[in-house]
């Protein structure tokens, strides 16, 4: 038996990597420099989830909508001992914001089905918004549970959780189905199982193993191509596992509540700052120039 | 769905705790005021709970004219979907212009379901609001006195307006301390209106089996004096700097985001768009880049010293003094400067 948990996992670019040189002049960020990485509070929404199978059995699907290239997550959830990954892809869901990013997942999560736990990360760092969660667990039109520190108990009937409430913690029981969010400080994600990395590091959706030999055999034809993607999709059967590739019409998803149309908040407008100098003292980093400042500041009783 | 009602008034979630009116309600209330007043519309606030209708008073002194106050044994602890079913029924009854939530942890939970349940718009950790005019050129169409929730986008010193043109209510969060939280008008006088609301068992499905309440442990909104270490602190080891800084000043110790992900300190200590906004005295940011995300939080402090070793940094922009050099030099001498002068 045991418990059917879907996790709802994000590839994001790494914020906290914004050095000189993925700066724009005009002081933006050159995204595509960014790496991508797998949000961070989603490796705790996964790890809680693998850590109900250790513990009571059952299956962990992992589900992200993002371009191609997010099956890099995926994989990274295979190397930790995931059962089930799937990528929504499709370009009528770009432009989404994170009302019509939860319809997607709902659809997807609907298709999937029997489901018992979903975990998301709290928050994204791309956005910090820690909507998708809430806005999921209603459209599945089950409960949630946000900031998760850990189970008190798991049965069939119902999930006792400890979540923190920001002002101390709360003990919460729901019945099944429930979604939970994780926080960073609910458990330690396991690292990658290095033979597991070995097992799936080559596995790819079909799209994904086109795109790569695109770009991998510029100089060969259509044909050699195709060939090759049909002898390596073939390698890949052998692999014991597969990225599922799905599209909106997979989860029979309603393109009216999808990507742009489906998303009620549109930017008015984006205005850059212009930063302005010279509007400081410079103070001069030795002891002399430290204690004038010091100085000028008790007398103006700012301190002291 | 909710078609937009311009008559609608600018609500404001009020978020209470054992009977503790959360100061961002107030803060809310106060800006709500402005937007309706552009608007030539009432504030309205909803007030959900169990024995707290004194609560009410304290709102209409901050700027509320009518409090939608729902008293019942089963919202004496906040929960989600009873909460949420509160909410729903009273926007799709009266239907608001405008709904605030405050970015707490619990406003953060329950705004995204009600804005799913409504399918309408939210945008979260907002750091101004404002009334204006959208023109939609593809359908020459222009929207008019649209809520703009502005906040910074991700990419650099960028900052985006938002909006929600068509599916109303248009709804925001807003951490607590961005808005200013005025006096109070004990004189002001308003309308408090008991509203009765069905729940389903649905509803009350979850239920809190023990709860456990830990003071605050950092109050940086109260601080005078903020010493706040950023990504170039470089460890909790380099931490300590910070701390003796702030030991010296008397002040709090404060962060960037970056800190905070390296794990130099505790989440409760960052300052900026999604932690807290800060208007202390003296605020000294020591090794802190100054990204939009970062300022947003703290450059209405009325002296910022800024530390950093690149002359380039965007924190030198916001500050009143700027050390260019090593804060690991800087800041023993800063130190002693200031042990001296005792
Ligand atoms: C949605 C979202 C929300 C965000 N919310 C926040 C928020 O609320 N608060 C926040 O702070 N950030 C926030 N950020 C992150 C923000 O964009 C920046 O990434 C972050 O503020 C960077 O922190 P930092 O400047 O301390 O670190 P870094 O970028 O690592 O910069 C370190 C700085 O220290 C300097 N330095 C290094 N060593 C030394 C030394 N020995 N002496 C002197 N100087 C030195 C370097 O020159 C550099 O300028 C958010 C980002 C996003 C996308």
């Amino acid at each position: 038996m045991g418990y059917k948990c879907i996790v709802c996992i994000k590839q994001v670019p790494d914020t906290s990597n914004i050095t000189g040189e993925v700066m724009n002049r005009d002081g933006t960020v050159n995204r595509t420099a960014l790496p991508a990485i797998f949000n961070p509070e989603d490796l705790n929404a996964l790890e809680a989830a693998l850590a109900v199978k250790d513990e009571h059995g059952g299956e962990v699907t992992v589900v992200t909508m993002g371009p191609l290239g997010a099956c890099e997550a995926l994989r990274m959830a295979l190397y930790r001992r995931a059962d089930r990954v799937v990528l929504i892809t499709d370009r009528r869901a770009a432009a989404s914001d994170t009302l019509a990013t939860s319809y997607i997942l709902s659809q997807a999560i609907k298709k999937i089905g029997d489901v018992d736990l979903v975990f998301c990360g709290r928050q994204a760092i791309d956005g910090d918004t820690a909507q998708v969660g809430p806005q999921l667990a209603e459209k599945l039109g089950i409960p949630q549970i946000a900031y998760f520190e850990r189970f008190e108990s798991l049965t069939y009937r119902a999930a006792r959780v400890r979540r923190n409430t920001g002002s101390g913690w709360e003990v919460v029981e729901s019945p099944l189905p429930v979604l939970i969010t994780v926080l960073d400080t609910a458990n330690e994600p396991r690292p990658a199982a290095a033979k597991r990395v070995m097992q799936y590091k080559h596995l790819t959706t079909p799209d994904e193993l086109r795109a790569r030999l695109k770009k991998g055999m510029p100089d060969a034809t259509d044909a050699e191509r195709e060939a090759e993607h049909a002898r390596q999709m073939e390698k890949q059967t052998f692999l014991g596992a597969r990225i599922e590739q799905w599209d909106l019409d997979d989860i029979d998803a309603d393109l009216q509540w999808c990507g742009l149309s489906g998303s009620p908040t549109k930017v008015h407008r984006v205005q850059w700052i212009v930063l302005t100098k010279e509007g400081y003292t410079e103070v001069a980093p030795t002891e002399e120039g430290v204690r004038g400042m010091v100085h000028e500041l008790i007398v103006d009783h700012t301190m002291g | 769905m909710i078609e937009p009602n311009r008559q609608g008034d600018v609500w404001v979630y009020a978020e209470q705790e054992d009977g503790n009116l959360h100061d961002v309600a107030l803060e809310l209330c106060g800006k709500a005021r402005l937007l309706a007043d552009q608007l030539g519309v009432r504030v309205g606030a909803v007030l959900p709970g169990w024995n707290m209708r004194e609560l009410a008073f304290r709102l209409i002194a901050h700027g509320a004219d009518k409090i939608y106050h729902v008293h019942d044994p089963r919202l004496e602890h906040y929960r989600t979907m009873p909460y949420a079913r509160v909410m729903c029924q009273l926007i799709e009854k009266h239907k608001p212009q405008i709904v605030l939530y405050g970015a707490t942890p619990m406003g953060r939970d329950l705004a995204p379901r009600i804005a799913s349940k409504l399918r309408a718009g939210l945008t979260a950790d907002c750091t101004d609001l404002d009334i204006g005019d959208h023109e939609e050129k593809s359908a020459k169409k222009v929207h008019k006195n649209l809520l703009l929730q502005i906040r910074p986008a991700f990419g650099g010193n960028i900052i985006a307006t938002i909006i929600n043109p068509e599916r109303w209510p248009q709804m925001a969060t807003v951490r607590e301390g961005v808005m200013r939280l005025g006096d109070g008008d004990p004189g002001r006088t308003g309308e408090i209106i008991d509203e009765n609301i069905e729940f389903n068992d649905f509803d009350l499905a979850v239920h809190v089996i023990e709860r456990h309440r830990e003071e605050r442990k950092v109050d940086l909104k109260a601080a005078r004096i903020i010493v706040a270490g950023g990504g170039g602190v470089g460890s909790e080891e380099g931490f300590r700097l910070i701390h003796g800084l702030a030991g010296a000043l008397g002040g709090t110790v404060g962060a960037s985001r970056a800190a905070v992900d390296g794990g130099f300190i505790a989440k409760d200590h960052q300052v900026g768009q999604t932690g807290t906004t800060v208007r202390p005295a003296l605020y000294v940011a020591c090794g802190i880049s100054g990204q939009v995300q970062h300022r947003a939080g703290m450059e209405e402090s009325a002296k910022i010293i800024a530390i950093n070793w690149d002359r380039e940094a965007p924190i030198f922009s916001v500050a009143h003094y700027g050390i260019v050099g090593d804060l690991r030099k800087v800041i023993p001498m800063m130190i002693k400067a200031i042990k001296a002068r005792e």
